[in-house]
């Protein structure tokens, strides 16, 4: 890996997100850079997708304190569009279905605006041949199905073969920072393992990739640097990768009895 | 421009005017006579009647337009309005008309030598009155139906006919375009008859020379399908933001024929179309799809009805409207079926897609069924774009234009999958594209 893109990250500092007026986050704070991957796990509710929407600019998510750093600049300001081309990416735990629009359409039109991050509207896109080639290995590579380019966009997809478009997504528009959330959930053990290969393919050394998940299966090809556990709206404790082993047979409760005051903003969040 | 051009008015004065301009049969004299008593008997509906109830037409004055010029003394075919739907496209006829003056009347020889008629529906109706008299305003639209089917039926001009005997399959499609000046009138007929097993695909086209021009259309479709016939029939109708667009279209689908009748209404500031299949002979297929997009202060008023008089008919209807700026749409779908259209399957739907708050779309399926072994389904949707679609879209790159410009195409995408002539798909796609684009 070059030396230079150590150096790039996405920072986060002491973020505060509220939705619809209501505080998610109580000031997070994570730095990823390129290259490692970051396990976020924490109950449900505790706000790991809520920071994953913030990260990628949705507008219902709104930052009242802290900053957003990609590569020494501060997003906060950015439009997700933006956001997308300069280099990060979300994988949705529940992507949109987008009715008559192919896969391939979409893909292609996606591809070109990130690669080429100026590019104004109406102006060509990669060609044809050349993108569809391209989509094909790498669907080869997931072990995906040519057909799947031809349906449209998430739409009667299974649950499985929703992450797996997703995969195919950050498979084609290779970002520099890549936010998974929960794209183990709904698949079955070999679709688990097959998308932590996959994903560990693609990121290789030169993708920050935080992984939201529940289980350690996705993990099991993309060993975490770091694990980070969250709690009420914040991060309350980061290890190695035996946290994340912890978490996972071991739930939440020794977490929630060492940092009780996060705990108590746990529940007042659900209630 | 003539001197009957500046008289205004649909008055007796210009009805005889255009009765002496014309050598026609007797019976088609006869015919306009008697519209013209009801059109003079009757008055601009107005919103007490159901079907007007939505559409306001308060500010229409008839008064201010003139039936079309009479003769072709003044007729230019530089005046057409560019074709949409023939790009790349071998046609086996075609027809143009400007202010309902008819100005391009082709045909193949190879299909006139097959017996095919097919051009100017003035022309051939004085050639061929016997052949065409049982079909013409006989059949399908009833001349006396209501104040704007009788002024059609009294006045009209110009038209196009399409003709095609037993057993004759026309593999390549007609093409007709009538193309309106701002401010001025096109009473245009168009009238179809496929005899038996034969085969056809007619191309209609309706638009303005100025995206903005006002004027009059007041028209009827006549769609006669024989027994194992199967007719493609588009209309794009285009007309400029001033233009009232009144219409009735009917039609009669016989057995085991097939019709795919596919309706592309973007134009004009107030429609009011009544668009009527009757499934007259066991077997028939019908297949009707609407692609509607409005914007600015459009109100576009579409009445369908599949009629299912006979037994093991099926009809599929879907229409979809994309609203922007103030427009509306009001969609009213009935589909009847007879007591003796047992084994009917039936299905009707409408979507709207609201792109700005400030429009409305109404959208009023109904069911009025006699038989009892039948299969008639419905539904209509209607709501704005799913802004987390939106949010999807630009995590991924697109531009918010971009996204909702992929979201509404996509929307329409449905009913293109349906439509089986690439040229119609892909006008019908760049229109609304387009479209899209201006309203940033």
């Amino acid at each position: 890996m070059i030396d230079v893109m150590k150096h790039e990250s996405l920072k986060i500092t002491n973020l505060h997100v509220a939705v619809e007026g209501k505080p998610i986050l109580h000031g997070v704070n994570l730095e990823i850079r390129r290259g490692e991957t970051h396990a976020l796990m924490g109950p449900n509710g505790s706000g790991k997708s809520t920071l994953g929407f913030a990260v990628a600019g949705h507008p219902k998510y709104e930052v009242t304190e802290g900053t957003i750093e990609l590569c020494g600049e501060t997003i906060n300001d950015w439009s997700p569009d933006k956001r997308a081309r300069q280099g990060v990416f979300m994988a949705f735990q529940r992507p949109m279905a987008i009715p008559g629009v192919k896969m391939a359409d979409f893909l292609r039109h996606a591809t070109t605006n990130v690669r080429r991050p100026d590019r104004k509207e109406g102006e060509d896109l990669i060609p044809m041949r050349e993108f569809r080639k391209e989509l094909r290995g790498k669907m080869e590579q997931l072990k995906m199905d040519m057909e799947f380019a031809r349906r449209y966009v998430n739409d009667g997809f299974s649950g499985g073969e929703m992450k797996r478009a997703e995969i195919l997504q950050l498979a084609m528009l290779m970002p520099k920072f890549a936010i998974l959330d929960e794209t183990d959930s709904g698949l079955d053990a070999d679709a688990v393992r097959l998308a932590s290969e996959s994903i560990a393919q693609i990121g290789g050394d030169e993708m920050g990739i935080l992984i939201i998940t529940h289980h350690d299966k996705l993990l099991e090809h993309n060993t975490p640097d770091y694990t980070h556990v969250m709690l009420g709206g914040r991060i309350v404790e980061t290890a190695g990768k035996e946290l994340a082993e912890e978490l996972h047979s071991q739930g939440y409760d020794r977490v929630r009895a060492d940092y009780p005051e996060a705990a108590e903003a746990e529940l007042g969040v659900r209630s | 421009m003539t001197e009957t051009a500046t008289q205004l008015g649909f008055t007796a004065e210009a009805f005889n005017a255009l009765l002496g301009s014309r050598k026609e049969p007797d019976w088609l004299t006869e015919l306009r006579r008697s519209a013209f008593k009801t059109f003079s008997a009757s008055s601009l509906p107005d919103r007490s009647e159901e079907e007007w109830m939505r559409t306001d037409i308060r500010l229409f004055h008839p008064e201010r337009f003139a039936p079309p010029a009479i003769g072709d003394a003044s007729a230019s075919s530089e005046e057409i309005v560019e074709p949409l739907l023939t790009r790349g496209v071998q046609l086996a006829g075609r027809t143009a008309a400007v202010d309902g003056r008819t100005v391009v009347d082709q045909l193949e020889p190879k299909w006139a030598d097959r017996g095919v008629l097919f051009g100017s529906l003035g022309r051939l109706v004085a050639q061929h009155g016997e052949l065409l008299r049982p079909h013409l305003l006989a059949r399908a639209v009833d001349p006396h139906a209501d104040y704007f089917s009788a002024l059609h039926a009294a006045f009209w001009t110009g038209g196009t006919l399409l003709y095609v005997p037993r057993g004759v399959v026309v593999d390549e499609p007609f093409h007709m375009i009538s193309s309106l000046n701002d401010g001025r009138v096109d009473l245009g007929h168009t009238l179809v008859v496929l005899e038996e097993g034969a085969e056809a695909t007619l191309l209609a086209e309706t638009a303005s020379a100025d995206e903005r021009a006002g004027g009059l259309h007041c028209g009827a479709i006549e769609l006669l399908v024989g027994p194992n016939a199967s007719l493609r029939y588009v209309n794009l109708q285009n007309w400029g933001s001033g233009v009232w667009h009144f219409a009735r279209q009917k039609a009669l689908v016989d057995r085991d024929a097939r019709l795919q009748w596919t309706i592309g209404a973007l134009g004009s500031r107030l429609a009011k179309v009544n668009q009527h299949v009757a499934l007259v002979g066991p077997g028939a297929d019908v297949q009707v799809n609407g692609v509607m997009f409005t914007q600015g202060k459009q109100h576009l008023s579409y009445h369908t009805l599949q009629h299912h008089e006979a037994p093991s008919c099926h009809s599929d209807l879907l229409y979809k409207a994309g609203l922007q700026g103030h427009s509306r749409t009001v969609w009213r779908g009935m589909i009847k079926v007879d007591r003796a259209a047992q084994k009917t399957d039936g299905y009707q739907r409408n979507d709207s897609l609201i792109l700005n708050s400030n429009a409305r779309a109404d959208s009023i399926p109904g069911l009025e069924i006699e038989a009892d072994d039948v299969r008639c389904t419905h539904g209509s949707t209607a709501g704005r774009v799913d802004e987390e679609q939106v949010f999807y879209a630009r995590s991924r790159g697109y531009t918010r234009q971009e996204a909702i410009r992929m979201i509404v195409t996509g929307f329409f995408q449905q009913i293109f999958d349906r439509i089986t002539i690439e040229s119609v798909r892909d006008a019908l796609a760049e229109a609304i594209g387009r479209r899209i684009r201006e309203y940033e």
